[in-house]
């Protein structure tokens, strides 16, 4: 499997505007009316999808350039709302702490306008399944 | 629109038509005095990863977000505008290939400018979770919104 996004990234307009060699690939979203919560405003749950999803593709662009390819679990996710969301385009980067055998911890960051100034945060733990092993278990 | 007196088998109707959950297709199910349950239909464009045909994390957030904002609304007995501060998931197990997830959230304590709230996301058995959720929520005040 390749960097690309998920099916689920695709259907909301996600979309990759820079790869990075240090896993910091930057997601962009135009906003729609499909992405408001209340009026005017992003909908919590889809400002977490694009910082989830902008955790997965830093994650997976390390992992392919050190050539694994496991299955991604997630285990949890922790997610800040600092501001409100306008209805205008926002953008998604995470960053590894740290990334081990089995476990990778991410921070990640949207914003707006100023990447300075960011809408939320949030911090996720994924759990990295080789296919064979996950095949034996 | 913001005011009155919430109605969660009328409102959701209607709350659940436009937007991001309208997006998702979400569906009412159930509640209680300060609980609400959702659904996230399952649907093959919210996948999480080609290679097994289950719902991505990002929808059941959305569901999840969702339904503890309704659960503020029902306990809280008015129709008010609120928005999320913090949101943990802790996804305990895979949901089962093509399944759709019920959340359930529960508003458990209320102060004047935040709600507390915590669910779980199922795919069938309420008792065997796929995610467990808590969050803080800040009402809003319509006055002071443009």
């Amino acid at each position: 499997m390749s960097a690309g996004l998920t099916p689920y990234a695709e259907a909301l307009g996600m979309r990759i505007v820079e790869g990075g060699e240090d896993g910091a690939t930057l997601l962009a979203l135009d906003f729609g009316h499909e992405l408001e919560g209340r009026p005017g405003a992003w909908h919590g749950g889809a400002i977490a999808g694009l910082l989830e999803t902008a955790g997965y593709a830093a994650l997976r662009s390390e992992l392919v350039r050190q050539g694994r390819d496991p299955l991604l679990k997630p285990i949890n996710i922790t997610v800040q709302y600092l501001s409100t969301g306008r209805p205008r385009e926002s953008f998604a980067r995470g960053r590894i702490v740290r990334l081990g055998r089995r476990n990778a911890n991410l921070e990640v960051e949207a914003w707006q306008d100023d990447p300075a100034k960011p809408i939320a945060s949030a911090v996720m733990n994924i759990l990295m399944v080789e296919e064979e092993a996950s095949k034996v278990l | 629109m913001f005011q009155g007196t919430f109605d969660a088998d009328v409102l959701s109707r209607w709350v659940l038509k436009r937007a991001h959950p309208g997006w998702l297709g979400l569906r009412y199910r159930d509640h209680g005095s300060d609980w609400v349950e959702l659904e996230l239909p399952w649907r093959a464009d919210l996948i999480g990863d080609e290679r097994r045909p289950v719902l991505a994390s990002g929808p059941i957030i959305s569901l999840m977000d969702m339904a503890a904002g309704m659960s503020i609304w029902v306990a809280n007995g008015i129709f008010r505008p609120v928005a999320t501060l913090d949101l943990r998931v802790d996804y305990i197990r895979p949901a089962r290939e093509r399944a759709s997830v019920a959340g359930r959230a529960t508003c458990y304590r209320r102060t004047r400018s935040a709600a507390f709230v915590r669910g779980e996301a199922h795919d069938g058995d309420p008792k065997d979770p796929v995610a467990t959720v808590s969050g803080v929520f800040m009402t809003l005040d319509p006055a002071r919104m443009r």
